[in-house]
C-alpha cells in the first residue's frame, strides 16, 4: 500500500510500472526538436475533424492509441482512465473517452495535468486497484487560443514572454510492477499565488510553484538534485526555467545542468516562432511520453523528476483583475524499480 | 505631398499606439477605445478637422478618425435637428465603415474555411 | 520561499525579455503609415471620379474595409499584424480584422450564436465608446447653442 510520507508525498511501495506509452503531435511540434521522437505527427491540425474541440479529441485518441500498441494492451484491460485537457468542462477529454467505454475520472490542472493524472494512475496500481491504468492529457494550440485569447485570424502581437499552446498529446498507461520506467513517488501540489497577473506570462507565475513542489518533494523523501538525474518541469518555458533557478540560487542550489523544461525542449527558439517556449498540457505530456520515457526504459536516463505546473486562472478572473494560481505536482519516475524497505 | 504627410501623420499615431503596447500594461481593445473616444474629444474641440485637412487619410484611416467621424456627424445632426442628432449623427456619420465591416465579416464567415496559424503558409 | 510578492514580482519583471520597442514602433510607423497611404491613394481616386469629398471619405473606409476582410479570410492579415503591431491595430483595417476574425473563428458555433452574436467581440467596445462620447458630445453642443440663443 502507499505511504503518505511528510506532507504531499506520496511513496509507491510496489513500485508501479509505466507499462505503455504514446503520443501524438501537430506539425509544428513534428518539424521541432523531438520530432523524430513522437509516435504520431500529423501536418493537419485538424486531425479530419470539422471543429478544433474535436481535433483536440482525436489527437487524444491517437495517443491512447499508440500507448496501446506500445504495450501491447488491450483498451477494455484499462480499468480507469484519469485524463485530462485546457477545455472548458474538460470536453477534450471528454469527448475523446465518449465511445470507448472506459471507466473516465477527469481531471483539471491545466498544464499539471499529466502529471496529476499520473499519479493517480500511479497510486491506484500500487495499491492493486484495477489491472491497469491511464493517464492522459492534451492540448491544442487552436482551441486553446479560441478560448484564452483571439481568433485565429485576428492580428495580434504576442509578448515575448508569452508562449506557445503546443498541439500535443501524451498517454502513459501503468500496470503492476515489471519492467521500467517504474514511479517511484509523487508529490502533489499546494497552490502558489506570488501575485503575477500578467497572463502573457505564466512562466513567471507558474515558477514559484515547481518551485515549492520541487523542494517539498525533496524535503519529504530525504533527496536532493543531486539525486536525479534530470528534474523536469513542463512548461515553465525559458522566462519561468529561468526563475526556477533564481529561486533554488537563493537557498544556494544549483540546478545546473539537470535541469530542463518541456517548454524549450519542444520547439527550436531561434527558427520556431513560439517567443518564451511551449505550454499546454500536451506539451510535457507528449514530451514526457514520447522522449523522456523511451530513454528511462532503455536506460539512457534513470532518475526523472517530473513536475508538471498549471496556472489555474481563467478568462473571467484576469478580466476580474485577480492574479494568477498555479500549482505543480512532482513524479518521481526512475529505472531503478527495487523496493525499498521502509 | 499629400501622400507624404498621410504617411508621416498615420504613421505617427501608429507608432504612438505601438509605444502604448510596449511600454504600458494597456490591452490592444483599451487602446482602440482610448483612440476612439480621443477622436471625438479632439474632433469636439475642433483640432481634429485642420489636422484632417492637412493630413488627409492620414487622419482619417486611423481610429481616430472614426472618433473624429462621429463627432463630426453629431455636429451636423444637432445642427440641423436638434437634440436628436446627438443619437442620430454618429452612427449616420460611420454607417459605412460599420456596415462594410459587418457584411464582409458575414462573408468572409461564408466563403472562407477557418483560420489556423499553425499551419504552413501557402502550403 | 525567501521573497515577498514584491520581490517575485520584481525578480520576474528582470527575467522577463522586453519588447523591442525600437523595431516595433518603427515597423508600426512603417505599416501604419502605408496604409494611410494606400487611404490617401483611394479617396484621391474617388475625388477624381467625381464623387464628394465625404462620400470619397466612406468609399475610402469600405474599400479598405474589403481589402482588410479579404486579407484576414486568407490568414495574410495576421501574419503582417504579428510584426507591424499597432501598425496594422490602430487604422480601421484593424477594426475590420477585429470584425471579420471572430466572424470567421466562431462559424463553428453556428451563423446565429456564433458568426453573429460574437462578430463585435473584439470590436464592440469600439462602437460602444465611440458612440456613447458622441453623443455626450451631441448634448454639450446642443445645452452650448442653447444657451446661445
Amino acid at each position: 500500500m502507499s505511504v503518505h510520507i511528510g506532507n504531499g508525498t506520496i511513496e509507491m511501495t510496489s513500485m508501479p510500472s509505466i507499462v505503455g506509452f504514446g503520443s501524438a503531435v501537430g506539425r509544428m511540434e513534428g518539424e521541432g526538436p523531438l520530432g523524430s521522437c513522437f509516435d504520431y505527427v500529423s501536418d493537419d491540425s485538424g486531425f479530419g475533424e470539422s471543429s478544433w474541440e474535436k481535433a483536440e479529441s482525436r489527437l487524444q485518441q491517437h495517443a491512447l492509441e499508440q500507448a496501446l500498441l506500445r504495450g501491447s494492451i488491450a483498451e477494455s484491460d484499462i480499468s480507469f482512465m484519469f485524463a485530462g485537457d485546457l477545455l472548458n468542462q474538460c470536453t477534450g477529454s471528454a469527448y475523446s473517452m465518449r465511445n470507448n467505454g472506459l471507466r473516465f475520472v477527469g481531471l483539471y490542472g491545466a498544464c499539471s495535468t499529466m502529471a496529476e493524472s499520473l499519479s493517480m494512475a500511479s497510486v491506484f496500481m500500487d495499491n492493486g486497484i484495477g489491472k491497469y491504468c491511464g493517464a492522459l492529457t492534451s492540448s491544442h494550440f487552436c482551441s486553446a487560443e479560441r478560448q484564452f485569447r483571439f481568433p485565429e485570424t485576428y492580428g495580434g502581437q504576442r509578448p515575448p514572454s508569452a508562449q506557445w499552446t503546443a498541439t500535443a498529446s501524451g498517454c502513459a498507461i501503468v500496470g503492476a510492477h515489471g519492467q521500467p520506467p517504474y514511479v517511484r513517488a509523487v508529490t502533489v501540489g499546494t497552490i502558489i499565488d506570488m501575485g503575477i497577473k500578467d497572463a502573457n506570462n505564466m512562466g513567471a507565475a507558474m515558477a514559484p510553484a515547481a518551485y515549492d513542489t520541487i523542494k517539498t518533494h525533496f524535503a519529504n523523501t530525504g533527496t536532493a538534485p543531486e539525486s536525479y538525474d534530470l528534474i523536469l518541469t513542463g512548461d515553465l518555458g525559458y522566462v519561468g526555467g529561468e526563475l526556477l533557478r533564481d529561486l533554488f540560487l537563493q537557498d544556494g542550489i544549483d540546478l545546473g545542468e539537470r535541469y530542463n523544461d518541456c517548454g524549450m525542449m519542444i520547439f527550436d527558439r531561434e527558427k520556431q516562432d513560439v517567443h518564451a517556449g511551449g505550454s499546454g498540457c500536451g506539451c510535457s505530456a507528449s514530451v514526457l511520453c514520447g522522449h523522456i520515457l523511451p530513454r528511462i526504459q532503455s536506460g539512457e536516463a534513470h532518475n526523472v523528476l517530473f513536475t508538471a505546473t498549471g496556472a489555474l486562472m481563467s478568462p473571467t478572473v484576469i478580466q476580474q483583475g485577480e492574479s494568477i494560481p498555479a500549482i505543480a505536482h512532482a513524479v518521481h519516475i526512475s529505472d531503478n524499480g527495487n523496493i525499498t524497505e521502509g | 505631398m499629400d501622400y507624404l504627410w498621410a504617411f508621416l501623420i498615420g504613421g505617427a499615431f501608429c507608432a504612438v499606439g505601438q509605444l502604448l503596447i510596449d511600454l504600458t500594461a494597456m490591452t490592444p481593445a483599451r487602446i482602440l477605445v482610448t483612440y476612439v473616444v480621443s477622436g471625438v474629444f479632439l474632433g469636439a474641440v475642433g483640432v481634429y478637422e485642420p489636422l484632417a485637412e492637412f493630413a488627409g487619410a492620414g487622419a482619417t484611416v486611423p481610429l481616430t478618425g472614426f472618433g473624429y467621424n462621429l463627432a463630426r456627424g453629431v455636429k451636423e445632426a444637432v445642427q440641423s435637428d436638434g437634440l436628436v442628432g446627438a443619437l442620430t449623427g454618429g452612427l449616420q456619420a460611420c454607417a459605412g465603415g460599420i456596415a462594410a465591416a459587418v457584411l464582409f465579416g458575414l462573408a468572409a464567415a461564408v466563403v472562407f474555411g477557418r483560420g489556423d496559424k499553425t499551419a504552413k503558409m501557402f502550403g | 520561499m525567501k521573497l515577498t510578492e514584491s520581490e517575485y514580482g520584481r525578480l520576474a519583471k528582470l527575467r522577463s525579455p522586453n519588447s523591442n520597442v525600437l523595431r516595433n514602433t518603427a515597423m508600426a510607423f512603417l505599416v501604419g503609415g502605408a496604409i494611410c497611404c494606400a487611404g490617401q491613394a483611394l479617396l484621391n481616386i474617388y475625388k477624381m471620379l467625381g464623387t464628394d469629398e465625404i462620400t470619397a471619405g466612406t468609399l475610402t473606409s469600405v474599400t479598405l474595409v474589403f481589402l482588410s476582410a479579404v486579407m484576414t479570410g486568407f490568414g495574410l492579415y495576421d501574419k503582417i499584424a504579428k510584426h507591424a503591431g499597432a501598425g496594422t491595430l490602430v487604422p480601421i483595417t484593424g477594426f475590420a480584422n477585429a470584425v471579420v476574425s471572430p466572424a470567421m473563428e466562431f462559424k463553428t458555433e453556428g451563423y446565429v450564436l456564433g458568426v453573429g452574436a460574437k462578430i463585435f467581440i473584439i470590436a464592440g467596445p469600439v462602437i460602444v465608446y465611440g458612440l456613447a462620447a458622441s453623443a455626450v458630445y451631441g448634448v454639450i453642443l446642443f445645452i452650448v447653442r442653447a444657451m446661445r440663443g
